[in-house]
């Protein structure tokens, strides 16, 4: 889209009053200056990760609770909204608030329009190679999963996107989900010769032999680049471990200086680490491996403006993490000589989808990958009254609608709903479609369950999944959200103890007893005995909630009432 | 034939092919046999019970021993523990669980031409502390770290 197409589109938006003109003059000029991103050094890397399987244009809401405790506590990631833009700078009220932050959302989106697309993203890589010859791309992963087309594909419209897109190197979490068989047999057919997957802490669960390579060697104007990759070092535990039964993750540190140490010792000058652990888990193990000009992060779907540089052993490593759902494209470059690197420039680039002309064979091959599926992806639910989002430490407005429907249909007293942080948005007055709930749903194991479970069993179960989150070392974390717990109260202090963060558990105001039981519904169940046990698939539950409904009304968020965060700029207030 | 190196895997195949595991197996076997087994400490319910029926007094931390296990459980009911003892002179490399019912999961003799790294899995039913005792010139040395278990899903 030229910036005549672009004002046209502008003045369309404004004739059906979707915003001001002031606000639409702002947008001009903000996409006039957001990717003029010129070229500096010898070796370019082009960084996309977390895009979950969203090939079109999406609305996309970030967070206003993300927090942060112990020596985390206020340090990037876990800033939100206003301390957000003044932690990295940003003007508040301009494209780059609204890309970075939740401040304002539904009438910036407005402005501004949806955001991420492979077929917007393809055409912001190729505008960047053009500037910058040889640059590589790399996906950290978590690109096979998150839609409705990807999972009837099994992942391969992902794959055909990301061979299209030339991506040349990436890692590994939810395409496990499909199966190591599926994952090997991609490897091994559709990305042999073209696309490498690396992972130096994937191992055969018997003999310990690595199952990826643990790095590539690419030259880049000469200069010899190593990426190791980093996979999700917890997938069998966050993620049903009858998927990858062969396979053994875990973060291997030792295993991560030997990589490194290999790839220096074959004439590396640059050595990066494309990393799916998460963004806490990458500034610990920055400060604990020499040898690592970048690690290039994702997981936990931080959308960082600017890199964090942390003290390694011997030098410094600097640590990026590159946001979720296609919505942006990291650019690092790096000046290099005399076989080190001297200097480096950092964007986070958001894909504004009205301010990049769509790229002709990325769209077409998207739209004959989606032909088949178009018309049932495309059916209106209901519609949605209010703002629905996913992402958040402790519940979304979509993940209330999802609670509320399994309170409902499985006449349940409290539902619980997984903590992920894939889904898209949607604004209020939109038709909720049937590819809007599989955004939120779409994996391999969405049987629905209805277990009786003790107060006590309840107490454990949020327990545990908060120290998932909170656990002060990051080592011990897994990068998702706090399971949403619906139809209860609770209160929950991030700071205290595993054992001791939850507290004042209630149903109805009344206490729930711990040697009572209660009927719990949920979903996402990870034990092999669920598997074979089977149950209705989310999407189908919540489907046919929503079109009994017809019109949903702004869910009311079941929250936690939240101790000793008072001030935490991880909390917006 | 190639010229790449074996894996294990390869290496137990091709050996296996060979008749040569049989042979493996016989040399490695005695010392295991042999071993004397120290009911006491097994089945002492505390780490304390455990340590004392292993006759250790003072045992004092050291960084010399190295323990390579994962951060979380992938399954508590097999969980890789490896131990290495750079401490000049190991005879005996033992691994407690804290708060397993009966800690002390294994004890390794380590004779002279041995290497003191030694791996064994172990059951853990709850996030717990590991700790390596490390006996070297009759003297004890530990390291502790902790290993999680979870009830697993809801990340990412």
């Amino acid at each position: 889209m030229n910036r005549r197409e672009f004002l046209q589109v502008l003045a369309m938006a404004s004739a059906s009053g979707m915003a001001l003109p002031t606000e639409i003059a702002r947008a001009e000029a903000a996409a006039e200056a957001l990717y003029d991103a010129p070229a500096f050094g010898n070796v370019s890397l082009l960084h996309i990760t977390d895009c979950h399987a969203q090939l079109k244009p999406i609305w996309f809401r970030e967070p206003n609770v993300n927090l942060g405790v112990g020596a985390m506590a206020g340090h990037p990631p876990h800033v939100v909204g206003e301390a957000f833009l003044k932690q990295f700078g940003v003007a508040p009220g301009g494209a780059l608030a609204h890309a970075f932050t939740y401040l304002d959302f539904e009438r910036a989106a407005k402005v501004y329009g949806r955001v991420g697309g492979f077929a917007h993203l393809a055409t912001l890589v190729k505008r960047l190679r053009a500037t910058r010859p040889g640059a590589l791309l790399l996906d950290g992963g978590d690109t096979w999963q998150g839609s409705g087309l990807a999972l009837w594909t099994r992942g391969q419209d992902m794959v055909e996107a990301a061979k299209l897109l030339g991506v040349d190197v990436m890692t590994l979490h939810w395409e496990c989900t499909y199966g190591q068989d599926r994952v090997k047999e991609v490897a091994e057919t559709d990305f042999a010769g073209r696309i490498d997957i690396v992972a130096q802490n994937i191992k055969t669960a018997d003999f310990g032999d690595a199952v990826f390579e643990p790095f590539v060697m690419r030259e880049v104007n000469g200069v010899k680049v190593a990426v190791v990759g980093q996979a999700f070092p917890y997938t069998p535990i966050a993620n049903p471990r009858w998927m990858v039964p062969e396979w053994t993750f875990g973060i291997q540190e030792e295993n991560m200086q030997a990589t490194v140490d290999a790839a220096r010792a074959k004439g590396a000058a640059v050595v990066v680490v494309l990393s799916h652990n998460g963004m806490d888990v990458d500034l610990k193990m920055a400060s604990r491996i020499h040898g690592v000009d970048a690690i290039l992060g994702g997981h936990t779907h931080d959308g960082m403006p600017k890199p964090v540089i942390v003290d390694a052993p011997g030098g410094k490593t600097l640590v990026t993490n590159a946001g979720s759902n296609g919505k942006f494209l990291g650019v690092l470059d790096f000046d290099v000589k005399g076989g080190r690197v001297l200097d480096f420039r950092y964007r986070l680039l958001p894909v504004f989808a009205n301010l990049l002309a769509p790229d002709a064979e990325m769209a077409a091959l998207i739209a004959k990958l989606r032909a088949p599926h178009d018309a049932k992806l495309g059916e209106a639910l209901a519609v949605s009254e209010g703002l629905l989002y996913r992402r958040g430490n402790f519940n979304g407005s979509f993940d209330q609608l999802i609670l509320d429907a399994l309170i409902a249909e499985k006449n349940a007293e409290i539902a619980f709903s997984p903590g992920f942080r894939w889904g898209t948005t949607v604004l209020p007055g939109e038709a909720i479609t049937l590819e809007n709930l599989l955004d939120q749903t779409a994996i391999t194991y969405p049987w629905t369950t209805l277990t009786p479970m003790t107060g006590e069993q309840i107490k454990g179960v949020l327990e545990d999944v908060c120290d998932n989150l909170f656990n002060p070392d990051p080592y011990y974390q897994q990068g998702g959200d706090m399971v949403r717990v619906g139809g209860m109260t609770w209160s929950c202090d991030p700071t205290a103890p595993m054992g001791a963060r939850i507290d004042d558990m209630r149903i109805a105001g009344k206490p729930i007893e711990a040697g009572k039981t209660y009927r719990v519904a949920g979903w996402a169940p990870v034990s092999e005995a669920a598997r074979d046990a089977g149950g209705e698939p989310i999407w189908d539950l919540v489907a046919r909630h929503m079109r009994a409904k017809k019109t949903i009304a702004p869910p009311k968020l079941d929250l936690p009432t939240l101790k000793n965060i008072d001030g935490n700029p991880g909390m917006a207030s | 034939m190639t010229d790449q190196p074996l894996n294990r895997r390869g290496f137990l195949a091709r050996a296996a092919s060979l008749g040569l595991t049989t042979a493996l197996v016989t040399t490695l076997a005695p010392r295991l046999a042999f071993a004397e087994w120290n009911k006491a400490a097994f089945e002492g319910k505390t780490p304390a019970d455990a340590l004392k029926s292993l006759g250790v007094a003072d045992a004092k931390e050291s960084a010399d021993i190295q323990i390579l296990a994962s951060d979380i459980a992938e399954n508590g009911a097999v969980v890789p523990v490896q131990a290495v003892s750079k401490i000049p002179g190991t005879t005996q490399i033992s691994v407690l669980i804290e708060k397993n019912p009966s800690p002390l999961a294994a004890v390794f003799e380590i004779g002279p031409d041995m290497l003191p790294d030694v791996t064994t899995r172990v059951k853990m039913g709850q996030t717990s502390n590991v700790v390596v005792l490390v006996q070297a010139g009759g003297k004890h040395f530990t390291a502790t770290k902790e290993i999680k278990v979870t009830l697993g899903g809801c990340g990412g």
